[in-house]
């Protein structure tokens, strides 16, 4: 008993010590982040984001990036991160003067560390939507995609219209497949993944018939693993990929939109491509992918909308079509996004 | 064999990230526990009061917690308290906050549980004995209640360890983050990387728990 009684006070004293160091510790954590925003709160009123001049003053940008998207954004074996969309980002950094801090992103929870303000720039490979143009702001594009379905050899997919209702399709939650596939078969089951690389263990266990995702993705997918099959290179509408700011944060918008166009002048996204998507693509696709200036190729209209309009020009040209099309066919007028999506397709 | 596609883990500095990755899992889950677990006997020794209202407070604290996925936990303090209340906190304060906010709820049901399971007899015997109320407790009911606990915690708190994986999700690199990041990195030379670096993953959850497990099984045998 009384060895017991020993271990119960020494057990006590040493929990109790324990828990006042991290309280300590936990709380000046606490307090000096509080400090951190209250400054950030002052310099910039109301607002949740930083302006450009306040993310100058600062000497850092946080940008918001996959760190397991290789070739887009990863990590090498060295810590550093690396990818199409981070050539992009130190470019930014040397432009604007100032370090990078990259902060790991999900696909789930992109527009979430937008809105918070904890990064000032997605740059994760972010699909311009219209749905999600109502909670950021996307800037030029710099990239071209649209969905893929892969799925195994000896079983290839080639149509979604002939379905197998018993099969499962496997999709990474928020990304525009989730959505896409929702809309437009609505009674196909949905395996959905946090993570790219959880979707990637499923496609390989055989958990789903075929996994539905960017192209780019899909097709270098297949290049690299034996016995995968891309049956549908080219799904729903042809999107774009952007950077994203926070809704309302014009300066840091507008500086963006300059730098993309000044950038096209020197073919810079072009270089990014051979720098680092060669390896994964290979070179057929850089023209197909690269979206050079901002300037979506092979329209002159978009071309003269994007100079004006912050928008993304390729939304306004979907929503004509849209809107003929529900003329056209009155009883699918009611179904607006549906009309959109469709149009779209064609 | 069959290649597990062990040789990414001694590609540059990969096996130090993931031991540094392991390090941020366990900072989060060892500082949550050292708090969680005193705070809970604390609220689970109230939730035995009388007191109508300390119990109903507790008692909706607790249900909360137990109900909400820790996700959507991880989730409200990361992001929703910088919308609210325009707190920044960072990846790692948030969840230190929910793992003990978690802790502290389940530790406390189990303190409960465990001193609502002494039976009657043994207040009444130590009663006849002439012992004080505090004596009955400090020589007669909690010797007996740690007793009942110690499993129970063990397996709460290897639980918090192994939760720490929900955090990637709000930014904080931790082992499984890092491993995820080795293996698609080398997605194209190692495609079998996986099996190993999850395997190697295992290993280092499962060193990090056994201690724990091992720790437990002392005790139980000394306070037999």
């Amino acid at each position: 008993m009384k060895k017991f009684k020993q271990l119960l006070a020494l057990s006590t004293a040493a929990l109790i010590a324990l828990s006042l160091a991290a309280c300590g510790s936990s709380s000046t954590d606490s307090s000096s982040s509080a400090e951190s925003s209250d400054s950030t709160a002052e310099a910039s009123g109301n607002d949740i984001f930083r302006t450009l001049d306040e993310i100058k003053e600062s000497g850092t940008i946080n940008i918001g990036v996959f760190s397991d998207k290789n070739p887009f954004g990863y990590v090498d074996e060295n810590g550093e991160y690396q990818g199409y969309d981070i050539y992009f980002a130190n470019r930014i950094g040397e432009d604007l003067g100032v370090d990078v801090n990259f902060v790991s992103t999900e696909a789930a929870n992109r527009i979430e560390y937008l809105k918070t303000g904890k990064v000032d720039l997605i740059l994760a490979n972010f699909t311009v939507t219209p749905e999600r143009a109502e909670e950021v702001d996307f800037a030029l594009p710099y990239m071209n995609v649209a969905l893929g379905v892969i799925s195994p050899e000896d079983k290839v997919i080639t149509s979604l219209d002939d379905w197998n209702p018993d099969d499962e399709m496997i999709v990474i939650s928020g990304t525009t497949a989730e959505p896409y596939l929702t809309k437009n078969y609505p009674d196909m089951k949905l395996q959905k993944y946090d993570t790219y690389a959880n979707a990637k263990n499923a496609l390989e266990n055989g958990n789903g018939a075929a996994w539905t995702n960017d192209n780019t993705e899909v097709i270098a997918f297949a290049l690299q693993n034996k016995g995968y099959t891309v049956g549908i290179s080219s799904l729903g509408s042809l999107d774009t990929i952007a950077p994203a700011v926070s809704k309302g944060n014009t300066t840091l918008l507008d500086w963006l939109n300059d730098e993309i166009k000044s950038l096209g002048e020197e073919n810079f996204f072009h270089a990014d491509y051979e720098a680092t998507l060669t390896d994964t693509y290979g070179a057929e696709y850089e023209d197909t992918l690269v979206v050079e200036g901002g300037v979506v190729a092979g329209s002159d209209e978009d071309a003269a909308a994007v100079e004006t309009a912050d928008e993304p020009s390729a939304d306004d040209a979907d929503k004509e079509a849209a809107e003929e099309n529900a003329a056209v066919d009155t009883e699918e007028s009611s179904a607006d996004a549906e009309a959109e999506e469709t149009t779209a397709n064609e | 064999m069959q290649n597990l596609g062990l040789e990414v883990l001694f590609k540059g500095k990969n096996m130090i990230r993931l031991l540094g990755g392991l390090w941020v899992a366990l900072k989060i889950s060892l500082i949550s526990v050292a708090i969680s677990i005193p705070l809970g006997i604390l609220l689970g020794a109230m939730m035995t009061w009388k007191n109508p209202i300390v119990k109903a407070i507790l008692r909706i604290y607790l249900e909360f917690i137990r109900i909400m996925p820790q996700m959507v936990l991880l989730f409200v303090f990361y992001f929703e308290t910088t919308k609210a209340f325009g707190w920044d906190l960072s990846g790692e304060t948030a969840s230190i906050i929910v793992f003990i906010l978690w802790g502290a709820a389940e530790m406390s049901d189990l303190v409960r549980g465990a001193f609502e399971s002494i039976p009657k007899h043994q207040y009444e015997s130590a009663e006849a004995l002439g012992f004080t109320r505090a004596q009955t407790l400090t020589y007669i009911i909690i010797p007996q209640t740690l007793r009942r606990l110690l499993p129970l915690s063990i397996n709460l708190i290897t639980r918090m360890i192994k939760t720490t994986s929900l955090v990637l999700m709000i930014g904080v690199v931790e082992v499984l983050k890092v491993a995820q990041q080795i293996i698609e990195a080398n997605r194209m030379t190692s495609p079998n990387a996986a099996f190993g670096v999850y395997l190697t993953i295992f290993i280092m959850y499962f060193l990090a728990c056994w201690p724990i497990s091992m720790l437990a099984r002392y005790l139980e045998k000394k306070w037999r």
